[in-house]
């Protein structure tokens, strides 16, 4: 019996899962950086962080609060800067890229600008900072979002990041690099793939507990759902240990 | 080359090559001369009403809050911001009211500590206006092409998106592969402020661990001030010429200022004041807590040792330098 877990907790684990050992991965601010250490610190303890400001491959004892403070390149690889990072990014040497976002449509671009009009917006958000290009280049992206009927939308308010855009052949139309984009969505109620031929969200794994139902009244936009999609695991106790005790023991990321 | 689309942004800071290669002749001086100058006086001299300005350093580490102090003294105003990962600084600048319009790659929020209060208030207000956005990579991509002397370099991102459309990019045919790509302009900010670690009395400046895109920015801004922990011996910047990020022809002022990127981070030296910014963050959910943080922290000292007592003084000092070691852990009154 798994011990009660919080929803961030179920989502970092699942993303951590999904990071392969011996790979570059992009972390921004948040449970990004809680899934990449703790794959570090289970699977994948060769998996190098990397950090938009410059950081790459830290070993630092405590949680950074920014992508660019002294945590995330402490005892690092290379203390270089933006322009080096985003370069080895648009080259192909970064493997995951892991976004969230306020608003996501059916092919996976993300919302991080504006709720309303953007000339005169309901909310303002801070912008793309890194997302846009981290979207644009990656390897394959992650993305991790919190699911509601809101968020999860037939039409974003903003295209703030590229994700399969109009659908099938539109990134490489655009001129973005070939295979590349979202690979994964990950909320609080399950995981989600793009369809190959339409590049639509489809189900990959519902979470514990979580009734199909639910996916449905928690979208905007219909979710594809396949005969066999699958379950996620529940997190472990160990992996539950990791981070409470030692990744995050402030609980500065919830 | 055949252009197939355009964002319709405002296009910040460009200027023909030509022109920023003369002024760059003209105004950048090569001579050893001794740069050593207070905030005040740098402000005085170089930033001016209407200006493009950016900071170095990112988000809330390492920013050169003195010279972001004197702006708002001397009552700099109608700004425009670079907001590349413009944050506290950006905020203040706004919560102060000297800033007309930003060009937005992240702005309006304190990373991991939520949203900005202040600036959200005025942008969804529309007293501040978004004149374009950006991504991080075509911000820094943008002082490239203005360091390289170049008019714009062309780049794998943006494209199929708003981000694009509300950009000062443009969309052209490769005329190699025929397929699309970006150009983002060159853009020379008016003046840039970066913090340092260290720097001689010329100019050459040390940035200790990540440089973020601010070796690009030195090399873009038309002004640029440098602050600085502590300012060296020239023998010791010739010791360890690797370490030099920023070469004194392509500084204007020399300002030493230890303790210079307060509340923010400064690399192996101090850690954020988590109190402080939460006090901020706090304040500034009003239009009248934002004047009162203003008027008690920044117009209400005369410069920025006095301000450095009035948020603490040694003592907190001390203790967030203790916190940059991991000798005492962080608190996060946010969190």
């Amino acid at each position: 019996m798994t011990a009660e877990y919080t929803d961030t907790e179920l989502l970092t684990t699942v993303a951590s899962k999904i990071l392969e050992d011996e790979r570059t991965v992009m972390v921004g601010t948040g449970m990004p950086m809680l899934a990449a250490m703790l794959a570090q610190r289970t699977h994948a303890p060769d998996v190098t962080l990397v950090y938009e400001a410059g950081g790459i491959g830290a070993d630092a004892p405590a949680l950074p609060v920014s992508v660019g403070d002294e945590r995330t390149f402490h005892r690092a690889l290379t203390a270089a800067g933006m322009h080096e990072v985003m370069s080895y990014g648009q080259a192909g040497l970064i493997d995951y890229g892991f976004l969230g976002g306020a608003q996501i449509d059916r092919y996976g671009n993300l919302n991080s600008t504006v709720i309303g009009d953007w000339e005169s917006p309901a909310v303002r958000f801070p912008g793309s900072g890194g997302a846009n290009d981290i979207g644009s280049w990656a390897n394959e992206t992650i993305i991790a979002m919190r699911q509601r009927e809101q968020s999860f939308v037939e039409e974003l308010d903003f295209r703030t990041t590229p994700g399969y855009l109009d659908g099938p052949g539109a990134r490489e139309e655009a001129g973005l690099p070939r295979e590349t984009g979202p690979s994964r969505v990950i909320t609080q109620l399950g995981v989600y793939r793009f369809d190959e031929d339409t590049r639509e969200m489809t189900l990959d794994a519902l979470h514990p507990g979580v009734e199909l139902e639910e996916i449905h009244e928690h979208s905007g936009f219909e979710i594809h759902v396949p005969d066999d999609y699958g379950r996620s695991p529940e997190p472990t106790d160990e992996e539950l240990r990791l981070l409470r005790e030692e990744i995050d023991p402030r609980g500065i990321i919830r | 080359m055949n252009v197939i689309e355009e964002g319709n942004g405002e296009l910040v800071g460009w200027e023909h090559p030509d022109d920023a290669r003369q002024w760059m002749a003209e105004e950048k001086s090569r001579a050893f001369e001794d740069k050593r100058m207070t905030a005040a006086e740098a402000v005085d001299a170089y930033v001016e009403d209407g200006d493009l300005i950016a900071g170095g350093g990112f988000g809330h580490v390492r920013i050169s809050t003195p010279i972001l102090h004197e702006i708002i003294r001397q009552d700099v105003t109608d700004l425009v911001v670079s907001g590349k990962t413009a944050v506290f600084d950006l905020d203040l600048l706004i919560g102060a009211g000297q800033v007309a319009g930003v060009e937005v790659a992240y702005s309006f929020g304190h990373e991991t500590r939520g949203l900005a209060p202040a600036s959200r208030r005025k942008v969804e207000s529309g007293e501040v206006e978004v004149v374009a956005e950006a991504s991080n990579g075509a911000l820094q991509w943008r002082f490239l092409a203005a360091s390289m002397g170049i008019p714009f370099v062309p780049a794998r991102i943006m494209a199929g998106t708003e981000t694009f459309e509300k950009s000062s990019a443009k969309v052209v045919e490769d005329p190699w592969s025929g397929e699309r790509i970006t150009l983002v302009p060159a853009c020379y900010p008016d003046v840039a402020a970066i913090h340092v670690s260290k720097a001689d009395r010329y100019g050459n400046a040390v940035i200790d661990g990540i440089a973020v895109e601010d070796p690009q920015l030195a090399g873009a801004a038309k002004r640029l001030l440098v602050t600085a922990e502590e300012i060296v011996d020239t023998e010791e910047i010739r010791a360890d010429p690797d370490a030099t990020d920023i070469p004194f022809f392509q500084v204007d002022a020399v300002v030493e200022a230890p303790y210079g990127s307060h509340p923010g981070e400064m690399p192996r030296r101090y850690y954020f004041d988590e109190e402080h910014l939460a006090e901020w963050i706090e304040l500034s959910e009003t239009e009248e807590g934002a004047r009162e943080y203003v008027e008690g922290y920044v117009t209400g000292t005369d410069d920025f040792r006095e301000y450095l007592e009035a948020v603490g003084g040694e003592e907190k000092l001390a203790e967030l330098e203790a916190i940059e070691r991991y000798e005492r852990e962080a608190d996060y009154p946010w969190a």
